[in-house]
Formats: structure tokens, sequence, C-alpha cells
């Protein structure tokens, strides 16, 4: 594929802020103005455009930026899957669009769709209830890991540590540390998954939880997971799921009934709302019968009349953020769910892991660890993962996450997703390959067919350019 | 790769160095450690008077790559701190052991360096 990105310049810089095209100040008038007078001010610049001048400057920006509308993105351990954009109708709807602090009697359509995720992320994951509150992946990591203490707490049990294997994702390990907990790092056999023996040596009545990810981090199922499950829950331990890469096991297997007692779920990868980019997200959490009591309040239940109320667990941790959760995403959520259906979920998880097997098939590079679900790390070997990974944008693909997990020397960790059809794979693949044996010169200066070319990181950290100071020189 | 391990230091596990000397000791990171972190853009460290206690973190340097926390080799009062890594902290990478310095510590304990690496025991553990 022929891949140019736009560039829209003036002078040296990319696209100007609106306030740099036009600084047009009015008056403003202050006389009323309670406060004193240091604090207020006579003008404000405010940019006076046209209607076409802001919608074009939007779009500009939109095409000098790279998201899974532009094409594939194949960030790993991420699932970058494309958002369908019949839920954004749905979230758009008016009716979607109350109060959070209506009655509950005025907001029964809103609070059955709220209870209706529950259910359906319950038996998805086979956990007995789910708390829709926490806003993000790594909130609901910390709410999980909050409620196994809380049930640690209640019934006198004073543990303080977790077990964490190596390659596991970042946030478990700050996760835990927030939570007030000593981590104990596991590391992994020579097949990459938990090693038993060093598990079985790690849990003790200290042990107050083990944080685990399903397939693991290189897309490996760790087929030991029923011993693993006893051998924590006989020292008296908790058994946390990172919902990361359920995407893998939609609809095939049921983190409850691998012995799990909490999880969270990524709605944003599993469940294709948009990841955000640190804007509103949302991560469920759900928990097997006897941590239900402890989960954050409000939750919603169904009342013997078939009405929909909220309620407060009886030893609730309280609250994680604010009503019920981030609505509007969580509402994505269950038009997805409800889309696809059963057999769209198993769906969905099949096709993930052929497409990660198929491209993974079609590179030239190593996979140092298989065979892998629904996406692997391929290694780069003697070149550095981060410069082949920045030609490949010119190529007209987004890279892979590099250098991650440390397990795999210049790691290229990568899932395409279900989303991706045989062209589109066969194209990634290309520009994989491409980028992977081009000359040293060409990986080290690239990309070039970016609007930007290589960010100079070390400059940009030491030196970094604000926005609001440059306004002001 | 060979990394620089002076046999006139003391070291940590954590891959801080420190002098013995007496009456201040003077304390940073190893060519080894910068090497692993990559280019170093931010370092904090504690202010003049301030106590630092042996095992516990003092400070923090930050790389394109990792933040990490610095542990220190031994208590006492903070003496003298290296601002110029304040504008430069390439000066850690640069010099690790020289101009790349991060603080002078009278210590209040004179078993301090007890538990500590020799050269020899560190270049074991970084081999």
């Amino acid at each position: 594929m022929i891949y140019d990105q736009a560039r829209y310049t003036e002078g040296n810089k990319h696209e100007p802020l609106l306030s740099e095209k036009d600084d047009t100040t009015v008056a403003v008038d202050e006389t009323d103005s309670p406060l004193p007078d240091e604090l207020t001010r006579d003008e404000l610049t405010l940019p006076g455009l046209s209607e076409p001048e802001i919608a074009r400057h939007y779009t500009r920006l939109s095409q000098m930026n790279w998201s899974i509308d532009s094409g594939p993105y194949p960030l790993g351990s991420c699932t970058m899957k494309y958002n369908p954009k019949f839920t954004e109708d749905v979230a758009a709807d008016p009716n979607a669009a109350i109060h959070p602090d209506r009655s509950a009697s005025s907001a029964q359509g809103n609070l059955g769709v709220l209870y209706g995720l529950q259910e359906y992320l319950a038996t998805i994951g086979g956990m007995d209830a789910v708390t829709l509150q926490p806003p993000a992946g790594a909130a609901g990591e910390f709410t999980g890991i909050l409620v196994a203490k809380a049930y640690h707490d209640h019934h006198g049990n004073d543990r303080s540590e977790v077990i964490i294997p190596a390659s596991a994702h970042g946030t478990n390990f700050a996760t835990a540390a927030m939570a007030g907990y000593d981590v104990v790092e596991l590391p992994s056999d020579e097949g990459g998954r938990v090693d038993l023996e060093a598990l079985k040596a790690a849990v003790s009545e200290e042990t107050a939880a083990l944080m685990l990810t399903n397939p693991n981090t290189v897309g490996l199922f760790e087929r030991d997971i029923v011993e693993i499950a006893e051998t924590v829950h006989e020292a008296g331990g908790l058994l946390y799921y990172d919902g990361a890469n359920l995407n893998a096991l939609l609809g095939r297997g049921r983190p409850g009934d691998m012995g799990f007692d909490i999880m969270h779920y990524n709605v944003h990868k599993t469940f294709a709302t948009p990841h955000g980019g640190g804007g509103p997200g949302a991560g469920p959490v759900g928990v097997v019968d006897e941590l239900s009591e402890f989960l954050p309040s409000p939750r919603v239940r169904e009342t013997d009349d078939g009405d929909y109320e909220r309620f407060d667990p009886d030893h609730s941790i309280g609250k994680v953020h604010g009503f019920a959760g981030n609505w509007l995403v969580l509402i994505k959520a269950y038009a997805y769910i409800a889309r696809l259906g059963d057999e769209g979920l198993a769906d969905a998880s099949a096709k993930a892991v052929l497409n990660a097997n198929y491209l993974a098939e079609q590179l030239e590079m190593d996979v140092p660890y298989g065979p892998f679900h629904h996406e692997f790390a391929a290694t780069a070997g003697d070149r550095d993962a981060a410069d082949v990974a920045k030609r490949m944008l010119d190529f007209g693909v987004h890279p892979p996450t590099t250098k991650w997990p440390e397990m795999v020397p210049e790691a290229m960790l990568t899932e395409p997703t279900e989303i991706e059809n045989c062209r589109t794979l066969d194209q990634l693949a290309e520009a994989f390959n491409n980028a992977y044996s081009d000359t040293d010169e060409a990986i080290e200066t690239a990309p070039s067919r970016t609007t930007a070319s290589r960010i100079d990181q070390v400059s940009a950290a030491r030196n970094p350019r604000l926005s609001w100071q440059a306004l002001d020189e | 790769m060979s990394f620089d391990v002076p046999d006139d230091l003391t070291y940590l596990e954590s891959h801080e160095w420190t002098t013995t000397d007496d009456p201040t000791v003077r304390i940073g990171i190893t060519d080894f450690a910068q090497d692993e972190l990559g280019d170093v853009v931010f370092v904090e460290l504690p202010a003049v008077g301030d106590e630092i206690e042996a095992g516990s973190a003092f400070g923090v340097v930050e790389s394109i790559k990792a933040v990490s926390d610095l542990y220190a080799p031994i208590s006492g009062e903070v003496t003298a701190v290296n601002e110029e890594l304040f504008d430069q902290p390439e000066l850690v990478n640069d010099d690790p052991f020289g101009d790349g310095w991060m603080l002078e510590v009278a210590p209040s304990d004179e078993a301090a360096f007890d538990g500590l690496l020799s050269p020899d025991e560190y270049r074991d553990q970084i081999a």
C-alpha cells in the first residue's frame, strides 16, 4: 500500500492552534464581579473563526492522527477493536440522556440497561455479582483488590502480600502497592507460563491474592489454572483475573469456572467501546457470591415486582466513582453484547485467535512462545523493535506494542483482533516484513511518510515545550 | 558489554554506589544502572538537611524508559545535593561515578556499611 499521511503546515508548525489562527480580543464586563481585581480580567482572547474554519481545523487534526478508523491497529494487549457506529447512535439517543439523580421510578429503562449489563457480564465471566462503577481497567483492578482486602479484613485475616507473575501488566503491581500490599513477583517457567513450583513456594498465610491474566501477556493459556487456583485457595488467598485478554476466551471459557474469585472487564477492549485516550472508560468488576457484599455502591437489582432499584451492598467499600459509573460507555458495551449475542461473542474470540495465528505465520520474525491465542510476541532479534515499529508507520499501519513483555527480547506484541479480514492481515504482514528487512538507515530515521517524523524523546522530556507557555512567547 | 565498577566504591544490590569517606560520603548510581535506564531526563533529590534512611527510597530517577526509586546505602543527614542534575540530568549517563553524583551525606551510624557489596560482589551481580 502507498501511504502518505496528511500534512498541513504553516511556517514550522503543523496546523496551528485556534488561538494562533486568530487572536480577536473581546472586552469583558466585570464590574459586577465579587472577585478581587487581581483575579479578574478586562479582556479575553477568543478566536473569532467561522464554522468552516473550525470544522476544517478539527478534520485536519484527525487526518494527521491515527485511529482504528484509519487502518489496522494491532497493539498487543490493548485489543484495539473497531468501535461499531451503531453504539454511538444508542448512546446519543435522547432517552439515554437522563440525570443520574433521577428517582429510580422515573429511570426504569436506564436502570434496566445497567442491570442487564451486570447480568451479561456476570454470565460471560462466570461471576455472581458485578459492579459497573469503576471508570477504567486500572480502576477496576484497584476496586477488585480493595474488595479482596475488605473481605480479608471482615474475616479478621490480616494479610500483607499480593503475588503477581513477572509477565503481568504494570498496573497489577501498581494496584497491589496502592492498596497497601507488598508485591511478590513470580518468575515464569521456561514455557512462558506461571511456574507452579515457584507459586507453591510463594503462597503463605500472608497471601491476600494472586493476580493473573489468562491467556497471559504473550497469548499463552495458563493450562495449570485449576491447580494454580487450588494452591492459592488452600493458602486462604483469593484469585484475581485481569480481564485484559478476555477477548480470547469470550464464549469459550469463563474465569469463574477456572476458580477465579474476582475479575475486571475492560469494556473498551472486549466489548468494543472507545479506548478514549484517557477519556471516560469503564472497568466493571465481577466477584463470586461471598465477595458481593463488599462491592462499591450503588448497584442495581431487580425487585420481586420486576422493577429495578439501586441498593448499597452491606459491607460496601463505598464509592469508587460517581453514580453508576460512566453510563455512556456502559450503554455502548450493553449494545455491543446485545447485538452480537452468544454466537457472535463466541465467533469473535474464535476469529481473534485465528487472525493472530494467521498473521504470525506470515511473519519473517520468530515467535518464541506458543501455541498462543489472540496475541503473540514476535522478536525483532538483533534489530531494535522500536525502529522496526517506527518504519511500519510508513506502510500505512499502526505498529504493535514494542519491547514488552520483557521476557521476549525486542518484543513486538501483536494482536490483530477479530475485526481484520484476510486482505488487511496480509497488508499488515507485508508492513511487518518490509520494515523488519529494511536497511539500518531506513529504520533508524523512520517514519518519513507520517505527518510528524521521528520524535526526539529525550529532548522532549528534558526540554518540554508546553503549548500554554509557547503561546506567551 | 562490560560496565565500569570502580574499586574504591561500595555498592547496593539496587545499583547505587557510595564512597566510604569520613566524615561525609558521596552517593550516585552505577554505570550499569544508567545503561539499563537509558537517557535520564529527570532526577528528584532530597534537600540539604533532610535525613535519609538506609534501605529506604531517597529520590527518583526518570528516564525515557522507566521511573525508578533511588535507595539509600546508609542513614544520615544530607550535606550536599548535586544541583547540576536538575538542569543536566544527562550527567548521570555521561559520568555516573563523577559529575553525575547525587548526594553527600554525613552518616549517623559507623557500622553503616555492613551488608553492602564489594566491587567484586557487585561485578558478580551484574555479570
